[in-house]
């Protein structure tokens, strides 16, 4: 017989003792290598043990993100937590139950398809046997690997999975209680803020500590390493005054400032770049003419309501560090090259910070935290970020050109679609040979990395999503990977799949009008994926669609649809819109296929979220360059960087279909695409002529009207 | 030179020593007296993620100086309500699982329990007004305006 094929996480975390545990009578605790980032990760992995386990949730505590205890699941990103980090759970669970289950057969001398296990006790043909987990718990051995075989529920027995449990972090959140890494406070705690290198390269020319310390108003005292400068204390009103007047005290040298026109996404065309070809050269076209649009996107920011925030503790030779960044494992791998300890000698906390949406700041605050203790061993330093800081420093998710061409059939519709794009890497997390920024500033620092985007395996950067999914004899993408950046660049939500998606489906849309027929019908008539169908058909529905709906009376609707990386959940969307000179988003419809939904309530969250964030972008956002304003970012505050208000969310109505398939996808970046294409289809539908370019300002709002 | 700020935080008057008189209250309120709920955003007063109630009003406080509070009376998320006499708003935003990382939260409840204290009967567009100054990046707003209608109808007394 074929072994079970382990879910990856298993696979890699074998031991069984590294899932879970029986500390002591009545309790359960189970490690995830997830963190918790406002997804409500942690409450579905209690859903998952709950179930496999067979013990009530009350009984399961949770520890996640910590290389000291959890098992190494990497980055919790991607929209993999549940897909792979969530199977892998139960799997683990299912195998610790067939474990137990094997030692209560052979305890009460009985066969195991007598027992059952109800909240943790064993039962007999549904009769109390006085043994549970906890009475048996010394004689089974978890540090074994997973075998895999310990059989999980079917699907029609689960209960506590498929249940909109509350999360189990809200109401710490609601109450205001300490739990953020903001919140930390060791004794004997610095408080510290780095005077940032503005670029790699750059070199302190001057220091004027006497001037820093007459605004701080208390003593503060300076650490510096390089070009490596950071400044603490005990009070942290003063620690913050001086890292404001270092702006103005610190003199740098080599400082390079992005200008204007480098955040257009048009100045990436001429740039050194990296060619890849995915998929035949295009079918030979002569004499016939091809459909071509170009779109794009500028660079964003992840603007987290929270600006980064880091502590560390060097003692005894050993550091410790706590962090709210999405890898715990990857950060420690980034720490031991920077700072030449061994990874046994550095132990990494995960602490929760507020939603982070990728990878902004908070792996450099980590870093910066670390490299500050480690030269005041014994003392624990905490480094946060200010507001500039953070809008100025974290990576940006880069600009992209995304260019359609298509060949079409005589009905009109494509028979051969290429998508060109130009785009920056979309990783530079620190695992994967990016750099921690405190570590540019060193004596020596790491060298560029080389040029890489996310390898297709784990759904592509730039090209994530570049394939459409509906049924076309020949799909091609070309990628052209920029190695010249105005900024640091890295993960974004859905990193490629925004721009991708929405060139796509604004295509979609065009070449839809082109041939007469309306938008819903269109894609149905080039989809035969069952799935794709039923949520396009399903939003239509929810919409209350109607073919032929007028238009270009300022009033609009748009469709637009996506399998997130082709692998994960569906979604489509429906926005009705007003449009004068700006737009005002009236309602979104959205139905989503996630397979096995683990808690239906925690999945519209993230969904009504991803909607939300990516109207944000389309309508608002875009980070800005001008080398007139200091160190040349033009975004470094909420009024230079505004994102949606209350008043200007639309109404959001979801509905998830197919909840009970024995798979579940990843849901958390499904509708960032979708939903920026709705809104530009709607937006064509209401004005009657076409914005490929986001943000949709009033700019181009103004500009797109002027032409017609 | 050392001075002493006297005010009251959730009804109970506090006095604290500080150099600097200009000291924000949020870090007086986060590193002196260990009340974490007023979080920090911005230090910019632009995303609310500090307001308090400060006599009665709703107001960012992380660059308002300690001297212009005392003598005053602060609210903090604290004193709004806690898990074993949660406020009838705090008891709607757990009913509506109102927030993801929640890190916005604390400013949003004591916005929303400002408006609530002046205006009983909010139309969705009077609260989404009110929470305009408190920003959420999370995208959890359609699920927070739920919360304080609810909120709203349920300090009526349940009509609605
Ligand atoms: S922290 Fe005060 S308004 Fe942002
Ligand atoms: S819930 Fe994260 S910012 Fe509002």
């Amino acid at each position: 017989m074929n072994a079970p094929v382990l879910p990856g996480p298993l696979k890699d975390n074998p031991s069984l003792a590294r899932w879970v545990a029986f500390p002591a009578p009545g309790q359960v605790a189970i490690n995830t290598g997830r963190v918790e980032i406002g997804q409500g990760v942690l409450t579905a992995m209690v859903q998952i043990a709950a179930d496999e386990l067979d013990v009530a949730m009350t009984r399961i505590a949770i520890r996640s993100g910590s290389t000291a205890v959890t098992p190494n699941e990497g980055y919790t990103a991607g929209s993999q937590s549940i897909q792979f980090g969530g199977v892998a759970m139960r799997q683990a669970c299912a195998d610790v139950r067939a474990l137990f289950l094997a030692q209560a057969a052979k305890v009460l001398a009985c066969p195991v398809n007598e027992l059952s296990i109800r909240d943790g006790s064993i039962l007999r043909k549904g009769a109390s046997t006085g043994q549970d987990y906890w009475t048996l718990a010394g004689a089974v051995d978890l540090n074994v690997d997973a075998g895999g075989s310990g059989a999980r529920k079917p699907i029609a027995e689960l209960e506590s999975i498929g249940t909109s449990s509350a999360r189990l972090d809200l109401p710490a959140k609601i109450f205001g209680d300490a739990i953020f890494i903001h919140d930390m406070r060791l004794p004997g705690m610095q408080h510290a803020r780095v005077v940032r290198q503005p670029n790699r390269g750059a070199t302190i020319g001057s220091v004027d500590e006497r001037a820093i310390l007459r605004v701080a108003k208390a003593p503060v005292a300076f650490v510096r390493q390089g070009n490596f400068l950071a400044i603490l204390g005990d009070d942290e009103t003063a620690v913050d005054l001086a890292a404001v007047a270092a702006d103005s005290h610190v003199k740098w040298q080599n400082v390079e400032t992005p200008t204007a026109i480098q955040q257009e996404a048009n100045w990436l065309l001429q740039r050194p770049a990296v060619d890849r070809v995915f998929g035949a050269e295009p079918a030979d076209a002569k004499g016939r003419e091809r459909f071509e649009r170009t779109y794009s996107r500028g660079y964003l920011a992840h603007a987290s309501i929270s600006p980064s925030c880091g502590l560390a503790h060097y003692d005894n030779g050993h550091l410790t560090v706590w962090t709210h960044c999405q890898g715990v494992f990857p950060l420690r791998a980034a720490l031991v090259k920077t700072l030449g300890l061994e990874a046994s000698a550095i132990t990494v906390h995960h602490v929760q910070g507020s939603g982070c949406y990728g990878h902004n700041g908070s792996d450099d605050a980590a870093a910066d935290a670390a490299i500050v203790a480690m030269q005041l061993p014994g003392k624990p330093i905490r480094v946060r970020w200010r507001r500039e800081e953070e809008f100025i420093y974290e990576p940006k998710t880069p600009a992209m050109i995304v260019k359609v061409h298509a060949l079409l059939d005589e009905a009109g519709k494509p028979t051969d679609w290429t998508q060109e794009i130009w785009s920056p890497t979309h990783n530079q997390r620190p695992g994967a040979g990016g750099n921690l920024l405190g570590a540019l500033a060193l004596p020596h620092p790491p060298p560029e990395p080389p040029p890489n985007d996310v390898p297709e395996s784990n759904g592509g950067g730039a090209t994530r999503n570049a394939e459409p999914l509906y049924d076309i004899a020949a799909k091609r993408h070309i990628h052209h990977l920029v190695t010249e950046t105005p900024v640091r660049t890295s993960a974004l939500r859905g990193l490629g799949a925004m721009p991708n998606v929405f060139a796509l489906e604004c295509c979609i849309d065009e070449l839809a009008e082109r041939a007469g027929v309306y938008p819903v019908a269109y894609r149905l008539a080039i989809t035969a994926d069952q799935r794709a169908r039923a949520v396009i058909e399903k939003v239509a529905a929810m919409a209350n669609w109607q073919a032929g709906e007028p238009g270009g009376a300022g009033r609009g609707r748009g469709i637009a649809f996506a399998r997130y990386k082709n692998r994960a959940a569906y979604a489509a969307c429906v926005v009705e819109l007003d449009v004068d000179e700006e737009i005002r988003l009236r309602h979104v419809w959205c139905a989503t296929d996630a397979g096995l939904v683990i808690n239906p309530d925690g999945v519209i969250n993230q969904l009504e979220g991803g909607i939300i964030q990516s109207a944000s972008w389309v309508l608002k956002e875009q980070v800005r360059f001008d080398n007139s304003v200091a160190l040349g970012h033009a975004s470094f505050d909420w009024e230079t960087y505004p994102v949606l208000k209350f008043s200007e969310v639309p109404e959001i109505d979801i509905e998830l279909i197919n909840t009970k398939d024995e798979v579940p996808l990843g849901v958390g970046e499904v509708t960032a695409g979708p939903t920026a294409a709705a809104i530009g289809n709607a937006v064509s539908h209401a004005l009657g002529t076409r914005i490929r370019d986001l943000p949709l300002t009033r700019e181009r709002i103004m500009a797109s009207l002027l032409k017609e | 030179m050392t001075q002493k700020f006297e005010f009251t935080v959730n009804g109970k008057p506090v006095g604290v020593d500080l150099d600097n008189e200009e000291t924000p209250l949020l870090n007086v309120l986060r590193n002196n007296l260990g009340l974490m709920g007023t979080r920090f955003g911005c230090g910019l007063e632009q995303c609310g993620c500090c307001t308090v109630l400060i006599d009665g009003r709703p107001e960012k406080c992380c660059a308002k100086p300690v001297w212009s509070v005392a003598g005053k009376s602060v609210v903090t998320i604290e004193g709004i309500g806690t898990p074993e006499r949660p406020h009838p708003l705090q008891q709607a935003f757990i009913d509506e699982q109102a927030g993801q990382c929640g890190y916005c939260l604390s400013g949003i409840v004591v916005s929303a329990k400002a408006l609530l204290d002046n205006n009983p009967a909010p139309t969705r567009a009077e609260i989404a007004q009110a929470l305009d100054d408190n920003i959420c990046r999370c995208g959890s707003h359609n699920r927070i305006l739920r919360a304080v209608e609810k909120a709203a109808a349920q300090l009526r007394g349940g009509q609605q």
